[in-house]
């Protein structure tokens, strides 16, 4: 296999669903059996997938890059030609990532087969699932920042057509506006990163940006400037991977029909915010870094805390997704790249699993999403409940399971990090988190399938959902177990997956602005001769290994034996509890209010600004105006005044004068000689008298 | 295609179909329609044929031979009388990378909006008359490399637009006809002293050796031409290129409109008849960018590079508080007004920037911003047609009601919103990117980035209002797009895309003018 049929491959998968997109769009409504080509679109792109991430590990063992100049700006005076670039880059992170996008989205586009069913958009339906699968692989297969920002909005804007997907429910159109609003908050600021990188290198392609940041050339030529393109561009990743304090469009996603939410909003689209950081991970200053880790510590803990009390079974998997996210992005922050990525994939395997389990459940309840109306549902949905028990298993860290491996790794990681640095309260996040995580995943088994139902009507017509929508689950489920990343449960190193596919790359940020466990004067050249970390930070995983491992199985299993002491045993009782700590559950019931407070600010503020400046635009502003136009007008009605009645008027007068003067005098014009003679005498007396010549 | 007058014959085309309007009897109506149709359509395939033999790597801006498409002869000539010396006027008409894409803006819009005005009612006869003599005016100003020729069509094209609003208006209509005559002539009077004032500054050498003094924009952009006691002239210490710089930037301020001079413009586009808005959008406002990269830049180099701070300020202006006033509004016609002004700021962002980045930016702005706002008042034109209202909280759900129409709602929204593979994306990306890249405007910039979250806010909860949630049962009878609607929404919908997805095709059209328009601002010829 040569690189270039491998680029074209890449290029076929990236292209087949949009084209299965505009097909619907256009002949949708004509041939309602469409849906059935984009199906079978999905799945062709699946194969071919799959054959692109066996070649990649097989046979290549560089990177391979293929662009071509977009457009180009050439000669410009000053600053020279600018050549913008498409290109794709595939490396072993871009062929897992393209497998397991297309797989799971091949699934969702099997399960909603069923699932959706009867809607009167439904080819519809399928167009926006392809729309949104280019977008995403378009995010996957990227080289350059411009590339990424331009495919990061369109799965934006595929994410705000599904969650709106039902817009005649106004909670549905809200829950759309919110998430495309929210995400370009954060975009905002990716965005500035993205010009700041871009006035400084005259490009968007990371390998070369990253080359020129190696060699000593920072942006604006300061440290400083690194670190602010580096958080900035993270702030787009804030936005899609629903970190905190962004995280609150996730929640109300889950508007959107089911397998959306597991394809878009679990599984693949917002861990496309994990991706990007993987992606400008060598960049990043100690700084940033700790920013990073800070974000995704307080995120995985805001959100543990809040889905313990969530009664909506898909808003409790959205905020343990938000959790979960919240995990890589820490890891990432404290050094752990390759669990973090190891954990984005495991997490989409099992989260996506969780999510279309919810979804047959919904399916079979007749729409019901409150978990208190629910329980027993094991026996009438063994599928559906053994497929969600493996998950769920993952997805508390259980050996195994997937998810004990990345859980694990990052686990030791945050250890790792606060030793090394001093900053213990990211792995005090990290551990709590683990617990609440199990407390909370196996509260939503027991109350869902577990127990005696409590509405027997909807419980009676449950059934156990068809095998579209089984087979899907099976699948996932499957990939959620250990063997496929490593014939050792206990050590994911060992495995195929971080041993060979996956690889902490060199930073390229200068030497003074790393944390020292980053810094290369102690090389360490592991086997593949690559340079990672200094030997302390090798010596110090080695030392966190067993105690993470240790206290990560502890703690899921205390939040497992509460959950069961809880929810199954009814050891505790519940409604007591809550009504003891009231102010506490009502905190994170509510959400710790955040989506008042933004309500209260940042929208109503900006809201109210908007009406202010809308009243000084109408009033201020254009009375300026029309007070111009008045005092004109005005000024030209007295000076049309003044012509009337004084410039007219003298004019009148005069004339009146002249007339009064005239006829007062023709008195004396008598036509006698002898008057006449008379007045000569006079006249000439007159003047002799006035001029005295004598 | 030389020696074929092609710019003249775009421009005095569509007198010729208002002469044949005129001779009509007013009964035709269909007959005048499609007069008006065809002579539209005929404009556009000329605006392709230029563009078929345009000349990608002629620069023009100050150079009279590589501008292309070339008219000149005399036309005014009166010798010597007294102090006026010899009056010597041309008929000076060409186009370069900056008028290219307005002249096919023009062309595209005019057909669009006469497809638009088919179902105007009112005194037809009239009404046709007066909009293709408004297209000539327009088509004028894009070509006219003259400033006598520039300013009368400028002054030609208010004339039509006076009465278009003012009789075949909504219920404000003679308000908002005579604020926008009114505005406009206000600036208008400073861009003729401006004129004249420049007129007794600069001479230009004619084939004999004489000297006269010049109206011809290029002679005027020499500075060896200038006079040395000149009151515009840069060789003369008391000159008044300052004040006159100012004074021409607020005659074309206001076209554009640049706040705070924008208060003509809601009110024009509320109460102007679908096409007409859609014209003033499209076409117009552009007059007022274009005005400033055709004649101030070039002509006050030195002005212009000293104030590219407080252009660019504007500019940031522009966008934020058109986008904030946006957000207030309850009435869906001057919801997209005051987006238009928020938009037009990215054109004067990216002006101000005086990098080639920067001003490809905005010229293709200016493009975008034409087909894409000419779309959204269609789009509210085919509302009002069919409910009677534009009250953004009086619908809901049309989304079920009309699908069709909704789609090409969500592209052009979408558009407008800057969302990349569609036009808009590519025109502010490069504004930004042209933008940021000047150390001195780098933080505006940088606050004028909230524009694009801000138009995200407005266009999607407009969005929402009319075509999400349920139903208004008072609109279920609420018909789809018929075809003359489609043939509206088609094309420019397909515009968009295709800029978006192959900026290409328009940014190849400016390259080399804009390259040599920023070196001339820094270096002269």
């Amino acid at each position: 296999m040569t690189e270039y049929l491998l680029v074209t491959l890449s290029i076929i998968t990236l292209f087949l669903p949009v084209f299965g997109f505009a097909t619907l769009i256009f002949f949708g409504k004509k041939f309602p059996k469409l849906y059935l080509f984009e199906v079978g679109i999905l799945f062709t792109a699946l194969i071919i997938s799959i054959l692109i991430l066996f070649a990649k590990l097989t046979y290549f063992d560089k990177d391979i890059v293929s662009s071509l100049t977009w457009f180009i700006l050439s000669n410009a005076p000053n600053t020279g030609t600018v050549n913008i670039e498409l290109g794709i880059k595939i490396d072993n992170i871009t062929a897992i990532m393209l497998f397991v996008v297309n797989l799971i989205s091949a699934l969702v586009h099997l399960y909603s087969i069923e699932y959706m069913r009867g809607d009167k958009r439904y080819t519809r339906y399928f167009a926006y699932l392809g729309l949104f699968t280019f977008s995403m692989l378009g995010i996957v297969l990227t080289h350059n920042l411009l590339m990424m920002y331009i495919f990061w909005e369109l799965v934006g804007l595929s994410s705000y057509l599904l969650i709106g997907f039902w817009f005649e429910k106004k909670s549905a159109a809200d829950a759309s506006k919110k998430a495309f609003i929210v995400n370009r908050v954060g975009d905002v600021g990716m965005f500035i990163g993205i010009l700041i990188l871009f006035t400084n290198y005259k490009t968007f392609t990371f390998d070369t940006i990253f080359h020129q940041i190696s060699i000593g050339n920072l942006p604006f030529g300061s440290e400083a400037w690194l670190t602010a393109a580096g958080i900035l561009v993270f702030m787009g990743a804030v936005g899609k991977s629903a970190q905190f304090p962004l995280h609150v469009w996730l929640p109300d996603a889950m508007e959107g029909p089911t397998p959306v939410s597991a394809l878009i909003h679990a599984a693949t689209m917002v861990a496309a915010g994990v991706y990007l950081v993987t992606r400008i991970f060598v960049m990043l200053t100690a700084d940033a870094m700790l920013v990073i880790a800070i974000v995704g510590a307080l995120t995985s803990f805001v959100a543990a805390t809040i889905a313990i009390t969530q009664n909506d079974i898909k808003k409790v998997l959205a905020y343990s997704t938000v959790s979960q996210l919240g995990y890589m992005i820490m890891s990432l922050g404290v050094g752990a790249y390759v669990f973090a990525f190891f954990h984005l994939v495991t997490h989409a395997f099992f989260k996506a699993c969780l999510f279309l389990g919810s979804g047959s459940v919904i399916h079979s309840m007749h729409h019901e999403q409150d978990i208190r109306n629910m329980g027993g549902l094991r026996k009438k949905m063994p599928i559906t409940y053994i497929t969600f028990l493996i998950s769920t298993l993952a997805i508390s860290g259980i050996p195994l399971t997937s998810g004990f491996l990345s859980k694990d790794g990052i686990l030791a990681g945050t250890l790792v990090f606060g030793k090394l640095t001093g900053h213990w309260l990211i792995p005090v996040f990290g551990f709590t988190v683990a617990a609440l995580t199990a407390f909370y995943m196996f509260r939503l088994l027991i109350l869902t399938f577990h127990g005696e139902p409590r509405d027997h009507h909807k419980f009676e017509h449950a059934h156990e959902s068809p095998l579209v929508m089984t087979a899907p689950l099976i699948v996932l489920a499957i990939l959620s177990i250990f063997i496929f990343y490593t014939p050792n449960p206990f050590s994911p190193d060992e495995g195929w997956f971080l041993k060979n596919w996956v690889k902490t790359p060199q930073q390229v940020t200068p030497v003074s602005s790393r944390f020292d466990f980053m810094k290369s004067e102690s090389k360490n050249i592991n086997i593949h001769g690559e340079i990672i970390h200094s030997e302390l930070y090798t010596e110090t995983l080695h030392w966190a290994h067993y105690p993470a491992m240790m206290l990560s199985i502890t703690l899921a299993g205390l939040g497992i034996l509460f959950a069961f002491m809880f929810y199954q045993w009814k050891k505790v009782n519940v409604d007591k509890l809550t009504e003891k700590i009231k102010p506490v559950y009502n905190f994170s019931l509510n959400k710790w209010y955040i989506d008042e407070l933004y309500d209260a600010t940042a929208v109503g503020q900006t809201l109210n600004f908007s009406k202010v400046l809308a009243w000084f635009d109408n009033n201020i502003i254009d009375g300026i105006v029309n007070g111009s136009a008045w005092i004109t007008k005005s000024f030209s009605n007295l000076s049309g005044l003044f012509d009337n009645y004084v410039v007219d008027g003298l004019v009148n007068f005069t004339a009146f004068f002249s007339g009064f003067v005239g006829f007062s005098l023709k008195k004396l014009q008598t036509g006698k000689v002898q008057t006449y003679i008379v007045f000569v005498v006079f006249s000439v007396i007159i003047l002799l008298l006035i001029f005295k010549p004598f | 295609m030389s020696g074929f007058p092609i710019l003249s014959l775009i421009t005095f085309l569509p007198i010729l179909g208002m002469i044949i309007v005129l001779i009509l009897p007013k009964e035709q109506q269909k007959h005048i329609k499609y007069t008006t149709l065809i002579i539209t359509a005929i404009q556009v395939i000329l605006a392709i044929i230029l563009l078929a033999n345009y000349n990608y790597s002629a620069a023009g801006v100050y150079e009279e031979k590589s501008f292309q498409f070339i008219e000149k002869f005399r036309w005014i000539e009166i010798s010597e009388i007294s102090w006026l010396g010899k009056v010597k006027i041309d008929y000076f008409l060409g186009i370069d990378g900056i008028s290219m894409p307005m002249v096919l803006l023009t062309a595209i819009i005019s057909f669009i909006a006469t497809i638009s005005s088919w179902n105007i009612e009112k005194s037809v006869k009239g009404y046709f008359a007066l909009f293709l003599l408004l297209d000539t005016g327009m088509m004028g100003v894009f070509v006219a490399l003259d400033f006598f020729l520039f300013y009368i069509f400028w002054e030609l094209m208010l004339l039509p637009m006076y009465f278009l609003i003012g009789i075949w208006g909504g219920p404000r209509k003679e308000y908002a006809a005579i604020k926008f005559f009114i505005y406009t002539l206000f600036g208008s009077v400073f861009i003729l002293l401006v004129m004249i004032g420049l007129y007794f500054s600069a001479t230009e050498t004619l084939a004999d050796g004489t000297k006269v003094f010049t109206f011809n924009l290029l002679q005027l952009m020499n500075p060896n031409n200038y006079l040395q006691d000149g009151i515009l002239s840069p060789l003369n210490p008391h000159n008044l290129r300052f004040i006159a710089y100012l004074a021409l930037f607020v005659g074309f301020a206001i076209k554009i409109p640049m706040f705070p001079f924008h208060t003509w413009l809601p009110d024009a586009h509320v109460e102007a008849p679908t096409p007409i808005s859609v014209i003033l959008a499209g076409v117009l406002l552009k007059m007022g960018t274009y005005g400033i990269l055709r004649i101030s830049y070039p002509i006050f180099p030195e002005i212009t590079r000293q104030l590219m701070w407080w252009i660019a300020l504007f500019g940031m202006i522009n966008i934020i508080y058109g986008a904030l006033v946006a957000l207030a509004q309850k009435d869906f016609k001057k919801l997209i007004a005051y987006s238009s002004v928020s938009h037009m700021g990215y054109v004067l962002l990216g002006m101000a920037s005086l990098s080639s980045t920067g001003i490809t930016g905005a010229i293709f702005q200016m493009f975008n911003h034409g087909t894409i706002t000419a779309m959204l008042f269609l789009i509210v034109g085919v509302i009002y047609d069919r409910a009677h209202t534009r009250g953004l909280n009086d619908f809901g759900g049309l989304a079920a009601q009309m699908p069709v129409y909704t789609g090409f709602v969500t592209v052009a929204f979408f558009a407008a919103i800057g969302l990349p593979s569609l036009s808009g994306f590519i025109s502010e990306a490069l504004v930004f990117v042209g933008a940021f890249g000047v150390t001195n405007i780098r933080i505006i910039t940088m606050i004028s980035t909230l524009g694009i979250l801000l138009g995200a806010g407005y266009m999607l909860w407009t969005l929402q209002r009319i075509f999400f949630g349920p139903l208004n049962e008072k609109w279920s009878s609420l018909k789809d797009l018929e075809f003359r609607e489609y043939a509206m929404f088609a094309p420019l919908s397909a515009i968009i895309i295709f800029l978006g997805v192959y900026p290409s095709a328009m940014l190849n059209i400016m390259n080399t003018s804009v390259n040599t328009l920023v070196s001339f601002l820094f270096n002269g010829q």
